[in-house]
C-alpha cells in the first residue's frame, strides 16, 4: 500500500523532470535545426552590399539589418531612461526612506511589475491619442514611445535589484564610510555604490534582457514590418522580435520562413548572452556575499 | 488665528518631511533620489487614469452594459468583450492546471527526491527558460505543436485552447519552481536535518513536514502563475486562433483579452472599437492588481504566522 503511493509520487516526480527536459531540448534542437543554417550575411543584409548597408547608404530589403539597428536602438534609449530612474529609486528606497514611505512606494513598484505588457503599450498608444486630441494633432506613435514604454517595463527590475545589493551590504562595510568622516552622499559614491555596482549591474543587464525580447509594448507603439532604418527617434523602426511575430503570421514562401527561423536563432543568442551575464554576475555576488 | 494656521501648517510639513525622510543634510542629490523614487511610485497611477480615462465615454454614452453582450460582432455594432474575458480566463486556468502539477514535482525533484546534481542541471535549465522570449515560444508552438494537434486529433485548424494552454504551461513552469524552490531552500536545511535525527524518510519529510510549511509558496505560485498566463500577449496571439467566442471544448479556437488588445489596434480606428480596447486594458490592469494584493496578503499573514509560531 504505502510502497505503491510512494512509487506513483516518486513517477510523478521524475515525468515531471522528464517532460520539461524533453521540451527543451526538443525546443533547442528544433530552433538550432531549423534556424543555424540560414545564418549567413545574406539573412543580415540580403542582396545589398555589407559595406553601404551598415553606412545607411543602401536601402536593406527583407533582411535582418534594419531590425537589428531598430532593436538595438530602442534599448539603448529605453535604458538611458529607465537606468537614472530606476537606480536612483532603488538607491532612496534603500538608503533613506522611512518604512511608511517605502511601504507605499514598494506596493505602486510591485503594481507596476506586474502589469502586462500590452497593457504597458496600451498606455502607450493612449498617450499619442491624448496628444492627437489635445496639443499635437500630427503625434504618432515612434521609436522614442517605444522607448519609453520599454522604460516603465524594465523600471520594476532596476528598482528591486538596486535595493537588493544595497540592503544586502554588510553592516561593517557601511560603516567605513561615517569613520573616515564622509557625509552621506561621500559614502554612497565611493564605499556604498561600488559594493553594490556588481548586483546593480546584474539588474541593469536583466533589464536590457527583458526589453529585447518584449514584442507586446512595440506592437502597439510604433514597430512596423518594413520600416527600414528608423529616421531619428520620431520616426517607426523594425525590432527582431516583432520581426518574427510578422513573418510567422505572414509568410509568403519558404525563404521567409527560413529568414524567420534565422532570426528566431539571433534573438535566442542575443537574450541568452545577456540573461547568462545577469545570472553569473548575481551569483558572483551572492559568492561574494556568503563569504563575507 | 494665523499663528494657529501656520503652526499647524509647520506640523503637517514636519510630517511630511519626516514621511519622505527629508532632513537638515538634504542635498540636491537627495532630492534627484526623492523625484525618482516619487515618480516611479506614480507612474502606475498615470497609467491607470489614462485607461479609465479613455473607458469613460462608454459609461457617459451608457453603452456600458453593450460591453458586457456576449457579442462581438464590430460590423453589427456589437462590441461585448465577455467571450474575451472568458477566453483569458479558460487558457489561464488550464495552462495553470497544467504547470503546476509538473512545476510541483520538478520542485520535489530539485528538493530531494532526484540525485542531487541531476537536480543542480534542472535548476541551471529552469533559469535558462526564463530568458527564453515569448514570442519564440509561440512561433515553435506554431510550427511544431499546432500541425501536430491537427494531425493526432483531426479536430479543426489545430489553433486551440488546448494548444495555447499547453504552450503557455511552458512559460510558467519556471515561475513556479522558482517561487517554490526560493522557499524551500530557505526552510529546508533545518527541517531536514531534524527529519533526518528523527529517522524519517527523505519523501515523507517532503510531503508531511516540509511542504505543509512552505504552504504560503505553494499559494504563492499557484497566484503568480495566474498573473503570468493572464498578462502574456504573444502565445494566446499566435497559438489561439483568435476566434471570439465562449470555449466550448479544449479544441476550440479562443481570443485572449490580451490578444484582442493587439488585434484591434492592428485593425481599425472606430471610435467605439476603440472604447472596449481600452476596458479590456483596464480589465487586465484590475486582474493582475488584484493577483498582486492577493500575493501582499499571502505575504502578510504567512510572517505574522511566522512570528506567532
Amino acid at each position: 500500500m504505502i510502497k505503491g503511493y510512494r512509487f506513483l509520487l516518486l513517477s510523478w516526480v521524475w515525468l515531471s523532470v522528464l517532460a520539461l527536459v524533453s521540451v527543451v531540448a526538443g525546443f533547442l534542437t528544433f530552433i538550432i535545426h531549423c534556424g543555424l543554417p540560414s545564418v549567413d550575411l545574406h539573412l543580415f543584409f540580403g542582396d545589398t552590399p555589407v559595406w553601404s548597408a551598415i553606412l545607411g547608404q543602401a536601402r536593406v530589403w527583407d533582411a535582418l539589418w534594419p531590425a537589428c539597428v531598430g532593436t538595438f536602438l530602442v534599448i539603448v534609449l529605453a535604458a538611458f531612461m529607465a537606468i537614472p530612474l530606476g537606480v536612483g529609486c532603488g538607491i532612496y528606497l534603500a538608503q533613506y526612506a522611512s518604512p511608511p514611505f517605502r511601504k507605499i512606494v514598494s506596493f505602486n513598484v510591485e503594481l507596476l511589475a506586474g502589469t502586462p505588457s500590452i497593457v504597458m503599450g496600451l498606455f502607450g498608444f493612449s498617450l499619442i491619442l491624448f496628444l492627437r486630441k489635445t496639443f499635437l494633432p500630427q503625434a504618432n506613435t515612434c521609436l522614442f514611445l517605444s522607448a519609453g514604454c520599454l522604460a516603465l517595463l524594465i523600471l520594476p527590475y532596476l528598482i528591486f535589484t538596486t535595493q537588493t545589493a544595497l540592503e544586502n551590504i554588510a553592516q561593517n562595510q557601511r560603516l567605513v564610510g561615517p569613520s573616515l568622516g564622509f557625509n552621506r552622499l561621500q559614502t554612497l559614491l565611493h564605499v556604498l555604490l561600488p559594493a553594490a555596482s556588481k548586483g546593480i549591474f546584474g539588474g541593469i543587464v536583466l533589464a536590457v534582457g527583458r526589453a529585447a525580447e518584449d514584442t507586446a509594448v512595440i506592437m502597439l507603439t510604433g514597430v512596423i514590418a518594413n520600416a527600414g532604418l528608423p529616421r531619428g527617434v520620431f520616426g517607426n523602426f523594425e525590432a527582431l522580435p516583432f520581426r518574427i511575430f510578422y513573418l510567422a503570421a505572414e509568410h509568403r514562401n519558404q525563404a521567409e520562413l527560413d529568414s524567420a527561423y534565422g532570426t528566431a536563432f539571433v534573438l535566442l543568442c542575443v537574450v541568452g548572452v545577456l540573461f547568462t551575464g545577469a545570472y553569473a554576475l548575481h551569483k558572483t555576488m551572492e559568492w561574494r556575499w556568503t563569504k563575507h | 488665528m494665523i499663528t494657529q494656521v501656520k503652526t499647524r501648517c509647520q506640523q503637517l510639513l514636519m510630517k511630511l518631511n519626516t514621511f519622505v525622510s527629508i532632513d537638515r543634510d538634504f542635498t540636491w542629490f537627495d532630492w534627484l533620489l526623492l523625484c525618482a523614487a516619487v515618480f516611479s511610485a506614480l507612474i502606475v497611477g498615470v497609467l491607470f487614469i489614462f485607461l479609465l480615462y479613455f473607458t469613460l465615454p462608454l459609461f457617459l454614452e451608457g453603452k456600458a452594459a453593450e460591453l458586457f453582450s456576449a457579442h462581438w460582432r464590430p460590423f453589427h455594432g456589437e462590441f461585448g468583450i465577455l467571450p474575451m474575458v472568458a477566453g483569458s480566463l479558460a487558457l489561464a486556468l488550464c495552462s495553470l492546471s497544467i504547470a503546476y502539477p509538473v512545476g510541483l514535482g520538478i520542485c520535489l525533484f530539485i528538493h530531494g527526491l532526484g540525485p542531487e546534481k541531476l537536480g543542480r542541471v534542472v535548476l541551471l535549465i529552469i533559469h535558462f527558460m526564463t530568458g527564453i522570449p515569448t514570442v519564440i515560444y509561440g512561433f515553435v508552438a506554431a510550427f511544431v505543436l499546432v500541425p501536430f494537434l491537427r494531425n493526432a486529433f483531426a479536430a479543426g485548424s489545430g489553433f486551440s485552447l488546448l494548444a495555447a494552454a499547453l504552450t503557455l504551461s511552458v512559460l510558467i513552469v519556471p515561475t513556479i519552481v522558482l517561487l517554490i524552490h526560493s522557499q524551500l531552500q530557505q526552510i529546508s536545511p533545518a527541517l531536514r536535518l531534524t527529519a533526518t535525527t528523527l529517522g524519517i524518510s527523505r519523501i515523507d519529510e517532503l510531503f508531511h513536514i516540509t511542504l505543509p510549511a512552505a504552504s504560503y509558496s505553494l499559494f504563492a505560485a499557484a497566484v503568480l502563475g495566474f498573473g503570468r498566463a493572464v498578462g502574456d500577449t504573444l502565445i494566446a496571439l499566435m497559438v489561439a486562433g483568435n476566434a471570439a467566442q465562449f470555449p466550448d471544448s479544449a479544441f476550440d479556437s479562443i481570443r485572449a483579452l490580451t490578444a484582442h488588445i493587439a488585434l484591434v489596434v492592428a485593425t481599425d480606428s472606430q471610435s467605439s472599437l476603440y472604447h472596449s480596447l481600452f476596458a479590456s486594458g483596464v480589465i487586465l490592469f484590475i486582474t493582475t492588481a488584484m493577483v498582486n494584493i492577493t500575493l501582499n496578503r499571502l505575504r502578510a499573514r504567512f510572517v505574522t504566522s511566522v512570528v506567532n509560531d
